[in-house]
């Protein structure tokens, strides 16, 4: 006689892709844990909900100064430092978002080892928590724009598509890379140092338009290349080759299906492991 | 209304030895990559093996064993944070388990914030925190501190408000790991009122603790772990009095009922051996290794040497405190049945004590022989015996302070009526 209500307990065997169905009734948990990171991040700050727009700002002075007096860069036709807030903003989310939800399980250890939850529930809050600040750096931007006088295009539609392919992109990384911290805590130690790396590797300080044509193709299999020159074309009117985006775009698709698959397997061991 | 059971199958878990992944690097690769779920190998642990079990809706069982049998292992299984090796659990109905209370409390929030927080990480929806929001805070008495950050409250105030919290989960099956053993002692007498609640409203509890008293108390059965395998199952008072057994036939750990006193550290140098040996015995004649549990019977069979014919001649055994401070005599003097006849040579005397209601804790047994109402032989510290909980007055609690456990009743006298003239 089966009541409503049953579950078997069985070792898992294989890859297996994410339970949907047990994620959405985990909603409220996750819905929980943003709010607290959401609230925790700039408790006791002094500057709260600025830091979520200095990082891009304080980038745009310094990459400002350095590319438009020192070394002169170009910027497809926006005014430098537009164009750089602009990339900034965008990579500050990837790069906060990747950072953090990569150090999440490991920092959740007491919950993982005590209690029963979709895992990957973890790196996805961080992420979803930062959107926030995504929003308010959206804001600022606005705000430059109009000091620019810099208008707004109808390509400003194709804006959240570009937002949700970095989101699908910086979620892959990190459900992949907080998955690995957990058993080799190098990636807490390299991550920093790699990021640095691929902000030069990614056109955020310059357009990919300026890259040599063999350059560009190695450019191009990274997957925040898309977003940023899409996020760029649409808020700006810089032009876009659709080319990279669909690149991109498989990019992030597929890192973040691996993500899904990879958090899923490997959530069997984390208590044991971590 | 509903079945529930869960029943587990023959399964295992196995744990890898990290001296493993060290000295054989290679293997420990592939095993890394596999994620562990390999055929044993020689060396591998496995933490619980073919365990059998059917747990029937209303049941409370209590999962004993003596530290490392794999009781947190098969927790962790059915809470699902770790996986088995082989085999699987079926269950039926809401599970929530309590291995730790206060999981996920983050410092910054305030009390109000974690309860919901806490609350959502043990599985209650927020429209039932809502609900339940009074209660939990008023069971925790954190009162107006409600919305200071966690990081100033007390340690006390915390376990207080993590257990407020998990108490007022209502899961049809719950499954406790001996969280009770935190708090001072009013918290934990309201923890066990809750816990009594909880058996009394027909849910499923299974319970893991050391704790045998209120193992006794609350679980009407029990099954024993031993290294990983179940050694017993059935009513709880037959396991633990299982379980106390197996402790006892342990073997070099304890002592052996058999005390020789021939020649015994204990005897000072003024006195004659004459006490030869004592055995030492407990309920049902069951060999005492040092052991006891409060209330429960010694038997005494004293061997001694008369060296001359004599009529009047005692034995007694006294029990002290570890500190040397005499707790109780028991006396041949005191045997309203005694007989005085003229005996010579080795002697048996047999002492029946049948209840020991002793506070649990270290005590020393004394034994000594009187000839003609001089004391002739006493051998101090002739035995070790410690009072372990259990039981003894039905509700799970026991006093830790004082000697003795005395038997009381209590009644709440019925509310006096104002007489108007």
């Amino acid at each position: 006689m089966d009541s409503t209500y049953q579950m078997v307990i069985e070792p898992r065997k294989g890859w297996q892709p994410v339970d949907f169905r047990e994620l959405w009734a985990y909603r409220e948990l996750l819905g929980f844990l943003v709010w607290r990171d959401i609230k925790v991040r700039y408790k006791q700050t002094l500057l709260g909900g600025l830091w979520a727009i200095l990082q891009p700002l304080i980038g745009m002075v310094v990459f400002g100064v350095l590319f438009s007096r020192v070394a002169a860069v170009g910027s497809d036709g926006s005014p430098y430092p537009l164009f750089v807030f602009a990339g900034l903003t965008l990579w500050s989310f990837f790069q906060n978002g990747v950072s953090l939800s990569s150090n999440s399980l490991i920092g959740s250890e007491e919950m993982i080892r005590r209690i029963y939850f979709p895992r990957i529930i973890v790196p996805l809050a961080q992420i979803v928590a930062l959107l926030l600040d995504l929003v308010i750096s959206l804001v600022f931007l606005a705000g430059l724009m109009l000091y620019y006088r810099w208008p707004l295009s109808l390509n400003v539609v194709w804006l959240p598509f570009f937002l949700f392919g970095s989101c699908l992109a910086t979620a892959g990384f990190g459900f992949i890379l907080s998955t690995l911290n957990v058993r080799y805590r190098d990636v807490k130690y390299a991550l920093p140092f790699f990021t640095q790396m691929l902000l030069f590797l990614t056109p955020v300080l310059y357009p990919i338009s300026h890259v040599p044509d063999r350059l560009r193709v190695f450019l191009s299999l990274n997957p925040m290349a898309g977003m940023v020159e899409g996020f760029r074309y649409a808020l700006l009117g810089s032009p876009l080759s659709w080319h990279l985006v669909a690149m991109s775009f498989t990019g992030a698709i597929a890192m973040f299906v691996a993500g899904l698959f990879f958090v899923r397997r490997m959530e069997i061991s984390f208590a044991d492991v971590i | 209304m509903y079945e529930l059971g869960a029943r587990v199958e023959a399964y295992g878990n196995l744990r890898e030895s990290l001296t493993q992944a060290l000295t054989t690097p290679w293997k420990a690769l592939r095993r890394a990559s596999s994620n562990g779920h390999q055929a044993a190998e020689d060396n591998t642990f496995w933490a619980l093996k073919d365990v059998d079990l059917d747990v029937e809706q209303g049941d409370t069982v209590a999962i004993i064993g003596s530290n490392g049998a794999g009781k947190s292992t098969l927790l962790k299984i059915l809470s699902r944070i770790t996986d088995p090796t082989k085999g699987s659990v079926k269950v039926r109905g809401r599970l929530a388990s309590l291995l730790e209370v206060g999981t996920g409390f983050h410092p910054e929030l305030t009390g109000r914030e974690n309860v919901y927080l806490n609350g959502s990480i043990l599985g209650m929806r927020k429209t039932e925190i809502s609900a339940k929001f009074n209660d939990i805070t008023n069971f925790a008495g954190i009162g107006r501190f409600l919305d200071t950050p966690v990081k100033r409250y007390s340690s006390g105030m915390k376990v207080r408000l993590a257990f407020a919290i998990a108490a007022h989960l209502e899961p049809e099956i719950l499954v406790v790991d001996e969280v009770l053993a935190v708090g001072d002692v009013a918290f934990q007498k309201k923890c066990l009122g809750k816990m009594a609640e909880a058996c009394a409203q027909a849910r499923t509890v299974l319970f893991v603790s050391h704790n045998l008293a209120a193992v006794e108390a609350f679980c009407s059965k029990a099954i024993v772990l031993q290294q990983g395998v179940v050694v017993f199952r059935g009513a709880a008072k037959e396991a633990i009095e299982y379980y106390l057994q197996s402790l006892s036939s342990e073997g070099s750990a304890l002592a052996s009922h058999i005390v020789e006193l021939s020649s015994a550290p204990g005897r000072s140098a003024k006195y004659r051996p004459l006490l030869k040996r004592v055995e030492l015995y407990t309920e049902n004649n069951r060999p005492f290794r040092g052991e006891l549990r409060v209330g429960a019977p010694l038997k005494a069979v004293i061997h001694f040497n008369l060296e001359e014919p004599c009529s009047h001649f005692d034995a007694c055994i006294a029990i002290d405190t570890s500190s040397g401070q005499r707790i109780c005599t028991a006396h041949s003097a005191y045997e309203p049945d005694r007989v005085h006849e003229e005996r010579t040579g080795e002697q048996v005397f047999v002492c029946d004590i049948p209840s020991i209601p002793l506070v649990p804790g270290e005590y020393k047994i004394g034994v000594g022989l009187d000839v003609a109402s001089d004391e002739v032989d006493w051998v101090d510290d002739a035995a070790r015996l410690n009072v372990l909980r259990a039981d003894y007055y039905g509700t799970g609690i026991m006093p830790v302070r004082g000697t003795f456990l005395v038997q009381n009743r209590w009644r709440l006298e019925p509310e006096r009526q104002e007489v108007n003239a």
